[in-house]
C-alpha cells in the first residue's frame, strides 16, 4: 500500500489545483506546500490509502482498524465438531445506536444447524391447515403484498449473565436489533382465510432439521412479520434468507428462519422445539415465553478500562417483549440512588432503545447498574429481588427461573478497570 | 362464494376491509399431494402419521445399521451427541430423569416427529416411516416406557402413555400488551 502513495499524492496535488482546499479539507492543508515525499516537514500527513479493489467498490467493508467480532457463546464452539453452528454472540461492548449490523447480529439455531444455501427463485412458503384457501407464496409473491418496516430485537432464551462471564458480549450478546421489512403474517392469513377453530400455528424452517415451533394465532394476527429485508438489504443467510418469521418480543427460537411453512391448527402442537421449553411450574412457563423488560450498560462494561476520573457518558441498551421501553434509570453508587437516563432516539415497540447518562467519576471504586420499565409497567428486577419473589436464598447457587431479565452490575475499581459485578 | 364473503365484509366493516380481506389474488393453491408431502408436523393426536410399523427389535437393528450409535453411543449413552437413555429407571420421578426426549416428551409422537425430521444428521429425511416407527419403539423401550413386544404404528404410537403424564405447565393464554406474569415486578397502578 505504501508504494502506491507517491502516485496518489501527485494526483491529490493536481486535484488540489483544480478544486482548491474544498475537496481536500482541513486534513491536508500543508500538502501543496511540501515537496512530494518530504513528510518530515508535513504537519498533517495524508493518511495511508485503502486499496480499493472491485470488491470494495461493489460491497464496502469496514475499516481494518475496527475489529469488533462475534464469538461462540456459552462454551460450545461454532462451527462445532459436526460443522453445526449453534450460538454466536454479538459484540455489544462496541455497539452504538440501536441497530446491530447484519454481519454482527447474534445467531442461534434449533439444535445446531447447517447454514442452508437457498435459491430465492425456488423458495416457497406454504400456508395450510385450518384455512379456507391454502396458499403457496414465492418470494416474489410476498414482495407484491403490502409491506411493513419495523425495528425489532431478537433475544435468545439462553441470554443470561453468570459469574464466569467477563464481557457484556458474554453476559448479554445473545440479543440484537435490526430493521426488518416484510409482509405482516396477518395479511397472509387473511389471504388464506382463517377458520373459526384456528387457535395456534406451527412455523417451520427449511434447514436440514426443519425446526418448528407452536405459537398463538393471537400473536400471528397482532404483529408477526414474514420478513425478507434486514437493515436495508435482503435478510442474511444466517438470519433466514430468503424469508424468516419475526415474532416480536417472543424468545428467539420462535423467529423461524428459512421459513417454508405455516400450519394453522386448533391446539398447542408440542413440536420438538416446544418440548425443549417444557417447564413444570406454570409461573416459570409464563416467564419463559415473552421476553421481560431488560437493560444493560454496554459502556463502561466488563473488561473495559476507564483511563481516569472525570466525565463519561454511560451508554446502554434496553428492550422488552411487552412493548416499548418507557423509562431507564442508572445508578452509579451500587443501587442506592437511581437517576433517569436519556433516550438517544424514540424507543420503539420490541426494539432496543439506546440510553445514556453523563457521569462524573470521582475515581473511587463503585458499581454501576441500569434498570428499565416498559410501556405496560413491567419493571426489570435485581437478582436479589427475584430470589425474594421465589422465596429462595440469594447465593451463588441461585438461578433466575424463566428468561433472565435481571439487572447487570458492573464493578469499577479505583484503577478504572471494569469487571462483572456477579463475579 | 369469495365474492359473497367480500360483499359481506364490505357491509360489516366498511370499505377499508375490502383491501385487507377480499384478497390480492397473490399466491398459488397447492395440491393436496403437495400439502401431504410437506406436512411433517405431527400433532399430539398423530393425525399426520403415515401408515407403517416397527418393533423394538427392528429398532435396535436400525439403530446400528443407520449409524446412530456412532454419535449417540452403542446403547444411547456415552456418545458425543445427546443421551437417549435416562440413567434412572421408570420408578424415578420423571423430571429427575433428565431432559431426554423419549422420557420427558408429553407425547410419543414428538419422538417420531423429531427422528423423522432431524435424523440422522446430514441424511435427514432418508429414513422410511417403518424405520422411524422402529427407532421410536426402541428408544421408548430402553427407557422403560413400552414393553419389548409392543409394536409402534400410526394407531398405537399416539396412545403410548408417556411417563410425564400431565405433570408439566400449560402455557399462559397469551394476549398482546399483557405482562408476562401477573404480579411479577410490575409498577403499582
Amino acid at each position: 500500500m505504501g508504494s502506491k502513495q507517491p502516485a496518489r499524492r501527485e494526483f491529490l496535488k493536481s486535484g488540489a489545483a483544480l478544486a482548491g482546499g474544498l475537496t481536500l479539507g482541513a486534513a491536508t492543508p500543508a500538502l501543496g506546500q511540501s515537496p512530494a515525499g518530504s513528510q518530515s516537514h508535513d504537519q498533517h500527513p495524508a493518511p495511508a490509502m485503502i486499496k480499493e479493489g472491485h470488491d470494495q467498490i461493489a460491497y464496502g467493508e469496514r475499516s481494518k482498524h475496527v475489529t469488533s467480532v462475534r464469538i461462540a457463546h456459552g462454551g460450545r464452539p461454532s462451527p462445532d465438531s459436526w460443522g453445526l453452528t449453534f450460538h454466536v454472540a454479538a459484540p455489544l461492548q462496541d455497539s452504538v445506536g440501536v441497530i446491530t449490523p447484519s454481519s454482527l447480529h447474534y445467531m442461534g439455531t434449533t439444535r445446531g444447524s447447517f447454514l442452508p444455501d437457498i435459491d430465492p427463485q425456488e423458495h416457497q412458503l406454504m400456508i395450510h391447515g385450518l384455512v379456507d384457501r391454502p396458499l403457496t407464496f414465492t418470494v416474489a409473491d410476498l414482495k407484491r403484498l403490502p409491506s411493513v418496516t419495523r425495528l425489532h430485537f431478537i433475544e435468545c432464551a439462553g441470554n443470561r449473565s453468570s459469574r464466569r462471564a467477563k464481557t457484556v458480549q458474554d453476559t448479554h450478546g445473545m440479543t440484537s436489533c435490526a430493521e426488518w421489512t416484510g409482509v405482516l403474517l396477518s395479511t397472509l392469513l387473511r389471504e388464506c382465510g382463517l377458520k373459526g377453530s384456528a387457535t395456534w400455528f406451527v412455523a417451520e424452517g427449511s434447514e436440514e432439521i426443519k425446526g418448528a415451533s407452536s405459537m398463538p394465532i393471537a400473536k400471528a394476527m397482532d404483529d408477526c412479520i414474514v420478513a425478507y429485508g434486514m437493515n436495508g438489504e435482503a435478510v442474511r443467510p444466517q438470519q433466514g434468507f430468503p424469508v424468516r418469521l419475526m415474532v416480536p418480543g417472543f424468545e428467539g427460537i420462535f423467529h423461524t428462519k428459512w421459513l417454508r411453512r405455516i400450519k394453522v391448527v386448533d391446539r398447542y402442537y408440542m413440536n420438538y422445539n416446544d418440548y425443549g421449553h417444557l417447564d413444570r411450574d406454570p409461573k416459570v412457563a409464563a416467564l419463559d415465553y415473552q421476553i421481560g423488560p431488560k437493560s444493560v450498560i454496554t459502556f463502561p462494561s466488563g473488561s473495559q478500562q476507564l483511563p481516569g476520573k472525570g466525565f463519561y457518558e454511560i451508554s446502554g441498551l434496553a428492550w422488552s417483549g411487552g412493548g416499548a421501553i418507557k423509562l431507564v434509570e442508572v445508578s452509579t453508587d451500587g443501587g442506592k440512588r437511581w437517576n433517569k437516563a436519556e433516550f438517544k432516539s424514540t424507543p420503539q415497540r420490541m426494539a432496543h432503545a439506546r440510553f445514556g447518562y453523563m457521569w462524573n467519576w470521582d475515581g473511587q471504586p463503585t458499581e454501576i447498574l441500569s434498570r428499565c420499565t416498559d410501556e405496560i409497567g413491567q419493571v426489570q428486577p435485581s437478582r436479589e429481588q427475584i430470589a425474594k419473589y421465589w422465596n429462595r436464598p440469594y447465593d451463588q447457587t441461585f438461578s433466575v427461573p424463566g428468561l433472565d431479565n435481571s439487572i447487570q452490575p458492573w464493578r469499577i475499581a479505583s484503577d478504572g478497570s471494569v469487571t462483572n459485578g456477579f463475579a | 362464494m369469495a365474492l359473497l364473503r367480500a360483499l359481506a365484509l364490505v357491509l360489516i366493516a366498511g370499505a377499508t376491509a375490502l383491501a385487507q380481506s377480499a384478497g390480492y389474488g397473490v399466491g398459488r393453491t397447492p395440491t393436496a399431494a403437495e400439502i401431504r408431502a410437506w406436512d411433517i408436523a405431527i400433532g399430539p393426536g398423530g393425525e399426520e402419521l403415515p401408515p407403517g410399523k416397527g418393533t423394538v427389535r427392528e429398532g435396535a437393528q436400525v439403530y446400528r445399521a443407520k449409524g446412530c450409535a456412532g454419535c449417540h453411543g452403542p446403547n444411547g449413552t456415552s456418545g458425543k451427541a445427546p443421551t437417549l437413555k435416562a440413567n434412572r429407571g421408570k420408578d424415578a420421578e420423571t423430571w429427575s430423569r433428565g431432559r431426554i426426549l423419549p422420557v420427558r416428551a408429553p407425547h410419543a409422537t414428538i419422538v417420531w416427529d423429531y427422528i423423522n425430521r432431524g435424523m440422522p444428521l446430514n441424511r435427514e429425511g432418508t429414513l422410511t416411516p417403518d424405520e422411524v416407527y422402529a427407532l421410536t419403539a426402541y428408544l421408548l423401550f430402553i427407557n422403560e416406557v413400552i414393553a419389548e413386544d409392543d409394536v409402534m404404528d400410526e394407531k398405537t404410537l399416539p396412545k403410548v402413555k408417556m411417563p410425564i403424564g400431565d405433570d408439566y405447565a400449560k402455557l399462559p393464554d397469551w394476549k398482546p400488551r399483557t405482562p408476562r406474569l401477573k404480579g411479577y415486578f410490575h409498577q403499582p397502578r
